[in-house]
């Protein structure tokens, strides 16, 4: 009975829910105590859109982004992730995602095809869809030698190629990246973002955050956070011309000098 | 910490006999027993706490934990004395505890012997008192029937709390807890995933070590296995909550292992009554004791196993149990969600 009421709702959440929007934030707020961690944030982020989320540390960019995966409750405003409210429809948001943390976090003594049917398990896919998928995926990345090896005996760039490609194995609507290439090299880097592309092709839509201000400029959109506030948020080439400034980096230092927070 | 290992043993944790409390079965109150039980209580060894006046006491006695040695004046004490010289007198200890035991008779028959010297100087006539020790429970003194109970104690809460809460905070470490918690399972049933090997992995040792200790070390399980075994997996449930707790309170696995192993491993070695009696312990060493899980543990499994008594009498023991699992897995929880918050 559970399962269909649930069935029922998602369906007709579905209607309601205008498809082109995936990420509706409105006045998004979350304090500790006094402390406003994220200040009365507002963004959209479209469809197959990437999104890059900017800001410097203690900014409120992990806050925000654990609202929006349904791991901490907003203590004001409203959201929707997929569809779904942040607040009350945690679960529903929860198998509509996918997560990469900037660890690239996987199971280092389990061989890489183990991680794929643990998390892919985990997400409730058929045995059979799992297994024709990983031969798939195993194919795409060239992996193929590396199926059967630990992931702890893989270099840094394999994992995290692995990790984002088992963050969007189950088919999230939104993929959530939390500093995904911290530790890479250039080339890998460059590499990862044929990926991401990859990604956003089949629909999915990617939400960034990021140190490194060449990758603000792969991104269709990006948001700059200072303070627990969006400071800016526009695409990279209109923020250059607001900000008069050659790249990204000198549009984020503009910003990022007003703060008042001390990062930690 | 060498501050307090010192003051630990030097003072706290000795083996030593101190106020003991003793209970005394005197058929006839006549002077010379009555001269002896006052021996017994003037010194600093023992505490005369109750008067019995039947031999069934004895076992009452011993099963509510009212004293730890028994001494028992055969009728018409001073009468034989005086009469024919000699007088028996019987000193019952719970051997349980086979070193305490030995130690209790040991210093008993030391003071009626000196109170015969006292006696003979007096008077011309030989006295002789017969002191009779009988070891109750564990004739044989062996002192598996001691280390048993405590070493389930000890293992069941190290493999559980320290295992658990390493496992816990290892995925903290990795990252992989996060990967988890954005995942659509929910967080108590990762939460009952990771446990549930541990859980396992304690019950099969809960198994060998009876195993063991029945067929190899010959110690009898005197009462009914049922309760042994359900009072053992209250045990292994607390330890397992104490571990979920450890792992809530830590983020790092050094930290868990610190905690566990010196928060949980010392205090059940030193204050869980498995090495050194609680009863000899300083007041506030006593009262630290009772938060010690192991202790409630061991004094049950002690009670049943060797003393063969039901469930019905460690119902205190096993409250106890299921009032500090409530407690943990209370405060574990509002941990567990603050975190998530």
């Amino acid at each position: 009975m559970r399962i269909t009421n649930e069935i029922r709702k998602e369906m007709n959440d579905t209607k309601k829910y205008n498809p082109d929007k995936v990420i509706i934030a409105e006045n998004l707020t979350k304090k500790f105590g006094h402390f406003k961690a994220v200040d009365n944030i507002s963004f959209e982020v479209e469809k197959g859109e990437i999104f890059g989320f900017l800001g410097a540390n203690g900014a409120g960019k992990t806050t925000a982004m654990r609202m929006l995966c349904g791991l901490s409750i907003p203590t004001s405003g409203k959201g929707t992730v997929a569809g779904y409210d942040i607040s009350s429809q945690t679960e529903l948001v929860k198998k509509n995602i996918g997560y990469m943390s900037q660890k690239f976090s996987l199971y280092d003594d389990l061989k890489v095809w183990e991680n794929i049917e643990l998390f892919a398990g985990i997400y409730g896919m058929k045995d059979n869809e799992i297994k024709v998928k990983t031969d798939e995926l195993m194919q795409i990345l060239n992996f193929e030698e590396e199926r059967d090896k630990l992931v702890g005996s893989l270099p840094l760039g394999f994992k995290q190629k692995l990790a984002f490609s088992v963050s969007i194995f189950h088919n999230p609507k939104v993929v959530f990246l939390d500093e995904p290439t911290g530790g890479v090299d250039p080339i890998t880097r460059r590499q990862f973002w044929e990926l991401i592309y990859d990604a956003t092709t089949r629909g999915i839509t990617v939400f960034v955050t990021t140190h490194y201000m060449d990758e603000a400029e792969y991104c269709n959109r990006v948001s700059i956070m200072v303070d627990g506030r969006i400071e800016a948020l526009d695409s990279p080439k209109n923020l250059k011309k607001q900000y008069n400034a050659m790249n990204m980096d000198e549009v984020f230092q503009q910003l990022a000098r007003e703060s008042t927070r001390k990062a930690d | 910490m060498p501050i307090i290992q010192i003051i630990l043993f030097g003072f706290a944790l000795t083996t030593e006999v101190k106020d003991t409390q003793v209970a005394v079965l005197a058929p006839t109150n006549d002077e010379v027993s009555t001269r002896i039980i006052e021996k017994l209580n003037a010194s600093a060894y023992f505490h005369v706490v109750e008067k019995i006046h039947n031999t069934t006491d004895i076992q009452l006695v011993f099963r509510d934990a009212k004293a730890k040695l028994v001494v028992v004046f055969e009728d018409h004490f001073s009468e034989k004395l005086h009469h024919t010289g000699k007088a028996h007198i019987q000193l019952i200890a719970d051997a349980t505890d086979p070193n305490a035991a030995t130690s209790f008779t040991f210093y008993a028959s030391n003071i009626i012997a000196s109170y015969q010297q006292e006696l003979m100087a007096d008077s011309k006539n030989p006295y002789q008192i017969i002191p009779e020790v009988k070891m109750l429970y564990n004739p044989q003194m062996v002192g598996a029937f001691n280390f048993v109970p405590g070493v389930l104690g000890m293992i069941l809460i190290l493999i559980c709390a320290m295992m658990t809460s390493i496992a816990i905070v290892r995925e903290k470490e990795m990252g992989t807890m996060e990967i988890l918690l954005v995942s659509p399972m929910k967080p108590i049933y990762i939460i009952l995933s990771k446990i549930t090997p541990y859980f396992v992995l304690s019950c099969v040792n809960f198994t060998t070590t009876i195993l063991l200790s029945v067929f190899v070390l010959k110690v009898p399980i005197v009462g009914s296995l049922a309760s042994l075994i359900v009072v053992s997996l209250l045990y292994i449930f607390l330890s397992l909550s104490v571990g979920l707790l450890v792992s809530t309170l830590t983020d790092s696995q050094q930290a868990a292992m610190l905690i566990s192993g010196m928060g949980f491993m010392i205090p059940v070695m030193m204050l869980s009554g498995m090495i050194f009696p609680i009863e000899n312990m300083p007041v506030a060493l006593q009262w630290l004791s009772n938060i010690v899980p192991a202790r409630w543990y061991i004094s049950a499994v002690k009670a049943i196993m060797i003393e063969g008594l039901g469930i019905t009498s460690v119902l205190k023991e096993v409250a106890i149990m299921i009032l500090m699992i409530v407690v943990l897995i209370t405060i574990s929880l509002k941990k567990f969600k603050i975190r998530l918050e």
